[in-house]
């Protein structure tokens, strides 16, 4: 493996440091020994994004390890306070930006929590459908990726042109595959086009057999299970003490799914199972994620077959725009219209904190609002924050090679993890 | 050569979960309290006021008290939030409002009970010229970088942290970015080239 600095350091340079997040190792008794330290990142080509973890490694197995976060700082919450409220959804797409539309589905959420606003049916089965699609093409990019870095280049450009169905679908709805900004509040911004729903059956049925054909290619093959069985390891009280959500805490065996234990949307009217792993492995957590996406399949053909005809946004008029045929028509539309864009939103004082089941975990908003029209606090709470605080605790005792194999199956993306 | 998690297992267990967080959920709309009135009777002292506001429960805290109430959230079996979901700070600058802070910051935590399926959000005021709290670092793993980061946005010293560094921002960064008073378009001084190199030759914790 390509490193990007060697230093060998004798065993007195070493101070014995042991914090949760940095694991320093004591250094080694005999004295012939020594520890090499090796920088991997900040931009490795094996990484999933830009981060460094300096690894100390007594041969090849890792006895130490500090990751280092913050390369890809935008500073998304001074931004969001120095905007207003509808100006910050273009931001939530730079968040996690393989299933751009799950964050741009929490934060209308947190703000029509703020305003304590009800949506329209349609707009949430949409919401739950493109919700949906978005996870699909989180986990397919995840499981590609790590597949890739783990030798497998095969199930990496099947799953890639997988994802590109759905981005597709994506695209003919919003007009654009990452950067999309389609929802609104109270609602979203398009309806879905003529025969959108009938193209997103055939596509789900092209790529789920893409899954299965992957599934078949990759689940049972030798080297693969080797690379990635009893691989970075967490127990269940570990995983929740270092606040793990989403995929990875289900594969330690915990069935915590934010669409079932805070209900929101249509979710509970949908029939969906919640894959759990067992030992907490890489293994489980492809396995929990190949599931989910058969399980997301599932709700977006249940979505499909229930949502009702009706509007996409709310008519309520302190929370979303007016049409576009009654800003030029009506001398009250371009009024309100004028209004909302110049002073937008104003809601009521008060602070919320709104969970979603994002594509890699827990997406938290926490929004505080002084009733000015100006955010005062805009907080994303990332769930790979944990993840990679965890990546010492996770890659401790296994040698060097596995930290792919760990980094690949926690699915770090850096727009959320440094916001 | 077998997958890990057999179909029917995986069925049962996730069918199993869904039954009791759906008993759960059906029993009644938790009335604010169990967590409220635990904390009332134990640290009376410690609560400067209690609300809900659009379904989240919030507590007020005197920041002393953090770390024990803390963990007896995290200990009672009536309470066992055994996750720390979330931990940041708000700067209520120039704020004019009705949200009524007596203090500048206020360090946020949002906790989740994944046994009871509660969430809680503790709320401790900080003052602007003894901008410090206690650290709960010891409680639960994922604290630790939460703090950091709190401190690096905010500048709030979590006392008893055991490595309180910044970690979004590099070391060298001037001010706490996230305080109301530091300017959206300010320039940090660019880096002596010697101060890159040294550190990155001998590491930070050395």
């Amino acid at each position: 493996m390509n490193a990007s600095e060697l230093t060998t350091i004798s065993a007195e340079e070493l101070k014995p440091v042991h914090l949760p997040g940095a694991i320093i190792p004591a250094p080694p008794e005999d004295s012939d020994t020594s520890i090499m330290r090796i920088e991997i990142g900040p931009a490795h080509p094996a990484m999933h994004g830009i981060v460094r973890l300096t690894t100390y490694l007594d041969g090849e197995q890792i006895v130490g390890m500090v990751p280092e976060i913050g390369y890809l700082h935008r500073g998304f919450e001074k931004e969001s306070e120095n905007s207003k409220w509808i100006q910050v959804i273009p931001y939530t797409d730079r968040l996690n930006y393989v299933s751009p539309v799950l964050n741009n589905i929490g934060y209308s959420m947190a703000v029509e929590k703020l305003f304590g606003a009800e949506i329209p049916r349609r707009a949430q089965f949409a919401r739950v459908i493109m919700g949906e699609i978005s996870r699909i093409t989180d986990h397919l990019t995840c499981l590609a990726a790590c597949a890739m870095e783990v030798g497998g280049f095969t199930f990496f450009l099947w799953f890639i042109k997988a994802r590109e169905y759905l981005y597709e679908l994506l695209e003919q709805v919003t007009g654009g595959r990452v950067t999309i900004n389609w929802t609104r509040f109270g609602g979203n911004s398009t309806d879905f086009p003529d025969g959108f729903l009938k193209e997103v059956e055939v596509r789900l049925e092209k790529v789920r057999e893409v899954i299965e054909e992957g599934d078949q290619l990759i689940t049972r093959n030798k080297i693969f299970i080797d690379r990635m069985k009893n691989i970075g390891v967490l127990s269940k009280e570990k995983a929740i003490s270092y606040g793990f959500t989403g995929p990875l805490l289900r594969a330690c065996g915990v069935p915590y799914d934010i669409r079932r234990a805070d209900p929101h949307l249509v979710y509970d009217e949908l029939d969906f199972e919640i894959p759990i792993g067992e030992v907490g492995d890489s293994y489980d957590r492809f396995l929990v994620r190949m599931e989910e996406m058969r399980q997301s399949i599932s709700i977006i053909e249940q979505a499909i077959d229930k949502i009702p005809y009706g509007p996409v946004i709310t008519r309520e008029r302190y929370l979303g725009y007016p049409d576009k045929k009654e800003v030029y028509g009506s001398i009250e539309g371009l009024i309100d219209h004028f209004k909302m864009v110049m002073e937008g939103h104003h809601p009521p004082a008060g602070e919320v904190y709104q969970p979603i089941e994002g594509g890699n975990g827990e997406v938290g908003f926490y929004l505080v609002s002084d009733g000015s029209g100006d955010p005062v606090k805009c907080r994303v709470r990332p769930p790979c924050f944990n993840y990679v605080q965890a990546m010492p605790e996770l890659a401790l005792g296994h040698y060097v090679a596995d930290i792919i194999a760990i980094f690949g199956s926690i699915n770090m993306i850096g727009g959320e993890l440094d916001r | 050569m077998t997958r890990t998690i057999s179909k029917q297992a995986e069925g049962a267990m996730a069918e199993e979960s869904s039954e009791n967080i759906e008993s759960i959920a059906a029993s009644e709309p938790i009335e604010t309290s169990v967590v409220i009135h635990l904390v009332q009777q134990e640290y009376p002292a410690a609560i400067l006021s209690t609300h809900r506001h659009r379904g989240d429960e919030t507590i007020a805290l005197k920041r002393e008290f953090i770390q024990p109430i803390c963990r007896l959230l995290r200990d009672h079996p009536d309470c066992q939030f055994e996750m720390m979901v979330d931990l940041t700070a708000v700067d209520y600058l120039m704020v004019e409002t009705d949200l009524q802070q007596t203090e500048r910051f206020e360090v946020v935590y949002h906790l989740r009970s994944l046994s009871k399926d509660r969430r809680i959000r503790l709320k401790c005021p900080v003052p602007e010229d003894d901008c410090q709290i206690p650290s709960i670092h010891t409680l639960w793993d994922a604290v630790n970088w939460y703090e950091r980061e709190c401190y690096d946005m905010y500048g709030i010293h979590f006392e008893g942290h055991p490595n309180l560094t910044r970690i979004l921002m590099y070391e060298q960064f001037q001010g706490h970015p996230l305080r109301k008073d530091y300017p959206m378009d300010k320039q940090q001084p660019l880096l002596e080239l010697n101060d890159v190199e040294e550190r990155y030759h001998y590491g930070r914790f050395e």
